[in-house]
C-alpha cells in the first residue's frame, strides 16, 4: 500500500492505495465523489475528466499514487458548495445534456478549455471538447453551452 | 477493469529509475504520463510485475536549448512541447504535429517521450523524430548511449530500449531557416489513430526545394522515411506538377498492413495522395 494525499475539491484528503488503484476509483470509492462517472474502458469517453493542478485529465488514465500531492477539482468542485457554477448553469439553461452521463466531463473538460481561451470560436470548441464523448449526439448545445458560459464569464470579469 | 496487481517504485532520479529496473527484471515497465501504459493495463493486454514512474523525475522534464538542437527531457508532456516557444520556433514540425495528438487531456499527461519509446506505428510523434533525424539519449546500467532515429525504431512496439533501460531524452535538431512544414493526418474520426500521417519539412529558395524531409506514419512497423520522395524534389522546382510526381513514389519499399480500416493499397494510395498535400502545404503553395 502506498501513502497518498492531494487537496480535493478545496479539502486535503489522504489515504492508503494499492499502486494499481486509478485515480477515478480513489475518488469515486475512496472519497466518495460519485459525480465522476467511468465511462469506458479505452480512455476514448472523457466522461471521467477532472482538473489536475488545473489541467484537465482523464481520472480513469492514471494512477492514484500518481495525483499525490496534487490539487484536483471534480465536477462536484466546480461551483459553490452546494451550488452549481458558471458552466454548470449553462449547460442547463442551453439544454446541453440528455442523459447526462458525459456531462461531468464535458463541463470539467470545458472549464480546462476556457481556463485558457476564454472567446473561443465554434471550432475551438469543438475541437477543444472533442475527447470527451456525448452519445446522445447533444454537441450542438453543448457548444452553445460553453459559449453561453463563456461570455457569462468575460462579463462577470 | 482494474489492472492486475504490481509493485511501484516513483524513482527520484534516472538513477534510481535503471536501479529499478535491474532489480525488477524483464517483468518491469517504466510509466511516463501513462496514455498509453495504462489502457494496456488496465485491459490486461500486459501484467508488468513493477511499474518504475518516471513522470517526476527532474531531469526529464525540462527542454534545452543546445544550440544547433532542442533537447526534449522523456517526460516533457506534449501540451508542454506544442506549448514550448523554443519548440514552436525552431522545430515548429513538430509543435505542430504535437497539436494534433488525441485530445487536451491526453496532451496533458502524455509525452513524447513516450510516444517514441511505446513506438505504436500508429503513433504521429516518432514520425516527426524519424523525418527530423532525431537522436534518443538511453540510460542504463552501463550508463548512457545515444541512439539515432533510424536506429531507434525496431518493429511494432520495439525501440532499441532495453527491458533494463530508461529514455532519458531527445535531441532534436533544429531546422533553420526557410523551412515550411505540415502534418497530414488521415483518421476515421476525431481523436482517432492515424490510418496514415505524412510529416513534411520542405526548404525552398526562388521557386526551387532545396530540402525535404518527409517521414510516414502506419505505412509499416516503424517510422519510414520517404526517401526517393525527397530525393525527386531536391533541385526541382516547388509547383504542384512536380510535387504530385515526385509523390508518386511515396509508398514505395513501404509495408502498410491491411485490417478493418484500410487496406494496404488504399493505405499506398492515402500516402501518396497525403504526401503531395503536405509537401505542398510545407512549400506554401
Amino acid at each position: 500500500m502506498m501513502h497518498i494525499s492531494a487537496t480535493v475539491n478545496g479539502t486535503h484528503r489522504m489515504g492508503e492505495v494499492e499502486p494499481r488503484l486509478l485515480l477515478v476509483h480513489w475518488l469515486r470509492e475512496n472519497l466518495g465523489l460519485v459525480g465522476t462517472p467511468i465511462g469506458c474502458d479505452t480512455s476514448n469517453c472523457g466522461a471521467c475528466t477532472v482538473l489536475l493542478d488545473g489541467q484537465s485529465v482523464k481520472s480513469c488514465n492514471m494512477l492514484a499514487v500518481q495525483a499525490d500531492g496534487s490539487n484536483i477539482t471534480t465536477i462536484q468542485g466546480l461551483g459553490p458548495e452546494g451550488e452549481m457554477g458558471t458552466i454548470q448553469k449553462a449547460f442547463k439553461e442551453c439544454h446541453g445534456l440528455q442523459c447526462g452521463y458525459c456531462t461531468p466531463g464535458m463541463v470539467t473538460a470545458a472549464a480546462d478549455l476556457l481556463a485558457e481561451n476564454p472567446d473561443p470560436t465554434e471550432e475551438e470548441i469543438r475541437e477543444g471538447l472533442h475527447g470527451n464523448l456525448c452519445r446522445c449526439t447533444g454537441y450542438h448545445n453543448i457548444v452553445k453551452s460553453v459559449q453561453l458560459a463563456a461570455a457569462e464569464m468575460r462579463g462577470a470579469k | 477493469m482494474i489492472p492486475s496487481a504490481f509493485d511501484y517504485v516513483r524513482a527520484g532520479t534516472v538513477d534510481e529509475a535503471v536501479a529499478a529496473l535491474v532489480a525488477g527484471g524483464e517483468d518491469a515497465k517504466v510509466l511516463g504520463g501513462g496514455q498509453s501504459l495504462i489502457p494496456v493495463l488496465r485491459l490486461r493486454l500486459n501484467n508488468p510485475s513493477l511499474i518504475v514512474d518516471v513522470s517526476t523525475v527532474d531531469e526529464m522534464r525540462s527542454i534545452v536549448d543546445e544550440g544547433s538542437s532542442l533537447l526534449i527531457g522523456a517526460a516533457v508532456t506534449t501540451d508542454a512541447v506544442m506549448k514550448d516557444a523554443g519548440v514552436q520556433a525552431d522545430i515548429p514540425l513538430l509543435a505542430i504535429t504535437a497539436a494534433t495528438v488525441a485530445d487536451r487531456a491526453i496532451r496533458h499527461r502524455g509525452t513524447f517521450g513516450g510516444s517514441c519509446a511505446h513506438a505504436d506505428p500508429a503513433g504521429d510523434l516518432p514520425t516527426v523524430a524519424q523525418a527530423l533525424d532525431a537522436e534518443f539519449v538511453i540510460a542504463g546500467p552501463g550508463g548512457r548511449r545515444t541512439v539515432a532515429a533510424k536506429d531507434f525504431f525496431l518493429d511494432f512496439f520495439t525501440t532499441a530500449v532495453g527491458p533494463d533501460e530508461v529514455l532519458v531524452a531527445v535531441r532534436v535538431p533544429k531546422l533553420g531557416a526557410g523551412w515550411g512544414v505540415n502534418y497530414q493526418k488521415f483518421q476515421r474520426t476525431a481523436q482517432a489513430w492515424a490510418i496514415v500521417g505524412v510529416a513534411a519539412a520542405v526548404k525552398t529558395e526562388g521557386g526551387t526545394i532545396t530540402g525535404a524531409r518527409i517521414a510516414l506514419t502506419n505505412m509499416g512497423a516503424t517510422p519510414i522515411r520517404a526517401s526517393s520522395v525527397e530525393a525527386a524534389l531536391i533541385g526541382g522546382p516547388a509547383t504542384i506538377e512536380a510535387i504530385k510526381a515526385a509523390s508518386a513514389s511515396a509508398a514505395d519499399g513501404t509495408k502498410p498492413t491491411s485490417d478493418t480500416h484500410a487496406t494496404a493499397d488504399f493505405r499506398s494510395h492515402l500516402a501518396r495522395v497525403h504526401t503531395a498535400r503536405a509537401v505542398a502545404k510545407a512549400a506554401g503553395i
